[in-house]
């Protein structure tokens, strides 16, 4: 079955049922619309009709602070190395946080494969939520090609009214679906209805910045000295805010901490952010990113650029959250637009 | 939640012993080291080793001996943080961990059959020292070689045996300066790049290796590329601090580049445009 319907009657009893197969999390409303991915039992829990959770789903396969190795003897390197996990369900990820996902999917299986994510990674069961409209002002999904599903999902549902369609991509997708036991068989006309949404979504959904997407790489080797960078050292506070909820940022560090007994101890890895002015230090005291346009210069590289040359995908997935969260105001989409600007102002100039 | 243990985390430890240290300087000691089970770390000679020492942290560190040497490698480790100053206070017979060897060296194969021009600042004779000790332990595969060592003064010269004895090999050249001389200095004084004029090259069929602090590298490139050797046969390394040695944590990334995978040996037409680098 590639496809099923859900009705929309049906909606409590199913999550009910999925919240009792393993552990459960879904979209909720923290108030002032803020919305946090958290466990839930019961449908009703779930804000359905949501902006972009506070923090990614990230934070359930490279949790904010993660144990690498534990030891009982400071003395000698007797140290094991494990993974904690939980099997988790996350129901209700938008597209740009599906990407968010296949993003670090990459990044964690490439070689030398970190197995503490992978070992995590294949406990967690996907649910994706169609956007049918924009969620607000701040997305930017379009540009960078996650406004419509594009794998990454266990079950993909999309709201039509009185019914969801789910796809159904994966074998454990399928098993959620028989051992759920409130789907039916899709129907030909309610496939075309989802269709129609589609076709809708592609006048709605159009390029949020005004430039064409492969021609963002370009505009980025035009950029390194661009003005905007030195621009955006004048607001930014180096908070790390934005590298926080950033659902395709991973850079940690690596920190011991032993017991009072100065024996037992683990050692960890905890979020750490570009965006901070220790990150690139040396021991000699050498900073090679000491300015803060070179800090905010290299997080909007490490999302249009770097990753391109790498894994042939930007690392931005439109979500938005980086400009919500910014206490400087500083947005991605006005930082691209002076970009390009300044790229015309220098092709003009040249002309002239 | 539940726990596995991973086997092949790449963050698991392999125990190794202190042979034996040797103070070199007021701040930098020399450690030979051994992994425990007998293993050999097979390293190529500008690698670096991630040093753990349990509940104080990692460190990544250039090693120091030549790949030739099997049973057990070398590391010099200046007294700068946390766990570098705990392992000077490490006697013989402890044991640590070490994660490694991790990252690209000097390209060796490409390197034999040429003249070396070896260039070294201060702390950078240490990966400078796995380099020149093949090299010297492979004599024969190498055409002229010329080892330039220049340091602030004279109390920092690292290795002081082995320079003494490479001044008095005549199958290579050898020179040294320091910055400030004492009242014992009788040799060349003044920052490295003075010595390099005054060396008789064939830039064409001269490689150069060059390891140094970062404010070494524009000046010593330039009299280089004034020498005439070509852009890409010159090989430098960069330090960063390097948190997991994998390319994910993100500290030592030079613009696309990760130091710990993609280095930390870079060849200079490769990265001579890179802000951030230097």
């Amino acid at each position: 079955m590639q496809y099923a319907i859900l009705r929309k009657e049906r909606f409590n009893d199913f999550i009910a049922r999925l919240s009792e197969i393993q552990k459960l999390v879904a979209p909720v409303s923290k108030g002032y619309n803020n919305f946090a991915f958290e466990e839930v039992t019961t449908g009703d829990e779930i804000a359905l009709k949501y902006i972009p959770t506070i923090l990614p789903a990230k934070k359930f396969f490279l949790p904010r602070r993660e144990t690498l190795l534990e030891f009982n003897d400071a003395k000698g390197a007797n140290a094991e190395a494990s993974v904690e996990y939980e099997p988790v369900t996350l129901f209700g990820l938008h597209t740009c946080d599906l990407s968010g996902i296949q993003c670090l999917n990459m990044v964690f299986s490439e070689r030398p494969k970190d197995y503490n994510y992978i070992t995590r990674k294949n406990k967690i069961i996907l649910i994706g939520l169609e956007c049918n409209e924009y969620c607000d002002e701040y997305a930017s999904c379009h540009l960078v090609n996650a406004s419509f599903p594009s794998g990454g999902y266990d079950l993909f549902f999309t709201d039509l009214g009185d019914y969801y369609v789910v796809h159904v991509n994966t074998p454990a997708g399928d098993e959620i679906i028989d051992k759920t036991e409130s789907f039916e068989k899709a129907e030909v006309y309610q496939m075309n209805e989802l269709k129609n949404l589609r076709d809708h979504k592609r006048k709605i959904f159009i390029n949020e910045v005004p430039i064409d997407r492969s021609r963002i790489p370009e505009l980025f080797d035009l950029s390194f000295s661009a003005r905007v960078w030195k621009e955006l050292e004048e607001r930014c506070l180096a908070c790390g805010n934005c590298t926080n909820v950033c659902p395709t940022c991973y850079c940690f560090d690596i920190i011991d901490e032993i017991g009072l007994n100065m024996k037992q101890g683990v050692r960890y890895r905890v979020w750490d952010s570009c965006q901070l002015e220790p990150f690139a230090k040396v021991a000699g005291g050498i900073n090679f990113r000491k300015e803060r346009s070179a800090r905010q210069r290299h997080r909007y590289y490490r999302k249009f650029s770097y990753p391109v040359e790498r894994f042939s995908r930007f690392f931005c997935t439109g979500c938005g959250r980086c400009t919500r969260t910014c206490m400087a105001g500083i947005s991605l989409k006005e930082t691209l637009n002076e970009l390009i600007k300044e790229s015309e102002d220098r092709v003009w100039r040249r002309w002239l | 939640m539940e726990k596995v243990v991973i086997i092949n985390s790449s963050y698991r430890l392999k125990k190794a012993k202190i042979l034996s240290t040797k103070k070199l300087t007021e701040k930098e000691k020399f450690f030979e080291i051994a992994l425990s089970d007998g293993e050999r770390i097979d390293h190529e000679p500008g690698q670096f080793v991630m040093i753990s020492l349990l509940g104080i942290g990692e460190v990544p560190i250039s090693v120091c001996s030549s790949p030739l040497i099997r049973d057990s490698f070398d590391i010099c480790v200046r007294a700068v943080g946390k766990v570098t100053n705990s392992l000077h206070k490490l006697k013989r017979g402890s044991e640590i961990g070490i994660r490694g060897p991790y990252g690209k060296g000097f390209p060796i194969r490409m390197l034999e059959g040429n003249d070396l021009l070896i260039i070294a600042g201060g702390l950078g004779l240490a990966p400078l020292r796995s380099l020149i000790t093949y090299v010297l332990d492979s004599r024969r595969d190498f055409g002229r070689v010329h080892i330039l060592f220049g340091c602030k003064e004279p109390k920092e010269l690292l290795f002081r045996d082995e320079l003494e004895q490479w001044s008095e090999r005549t199958d290579l050249h050898y020179a040294c300066t320091v910055d400030r001389a004492d009242a014992d200095w009788a040799g060349n004084v003044g920052v490295i790049t003075t010595l390099i004029p005054g060396v008789d090259i064939e830039p064409a069929r001269t490689f150069a290796a060059i390891v140094g602090p970062p404010v070494m590298y524009n000046f010593v490139i330039k009299e280089l590329l004034n020498k005439g050797i070509p852009e890409n046969q010159i090989y430098l390394s960069f330090e960063r601090h390097m948190k997991c040695g994998n390319g994910k944590c993100g500290r030592c990334q030079i613009q696309n580049l990760y130091c710990c995978q993609d280095g930390p040996v870079f060849n200079y037409e490769k990265i001579k445009n890179m802000s951030e680098a230097f």
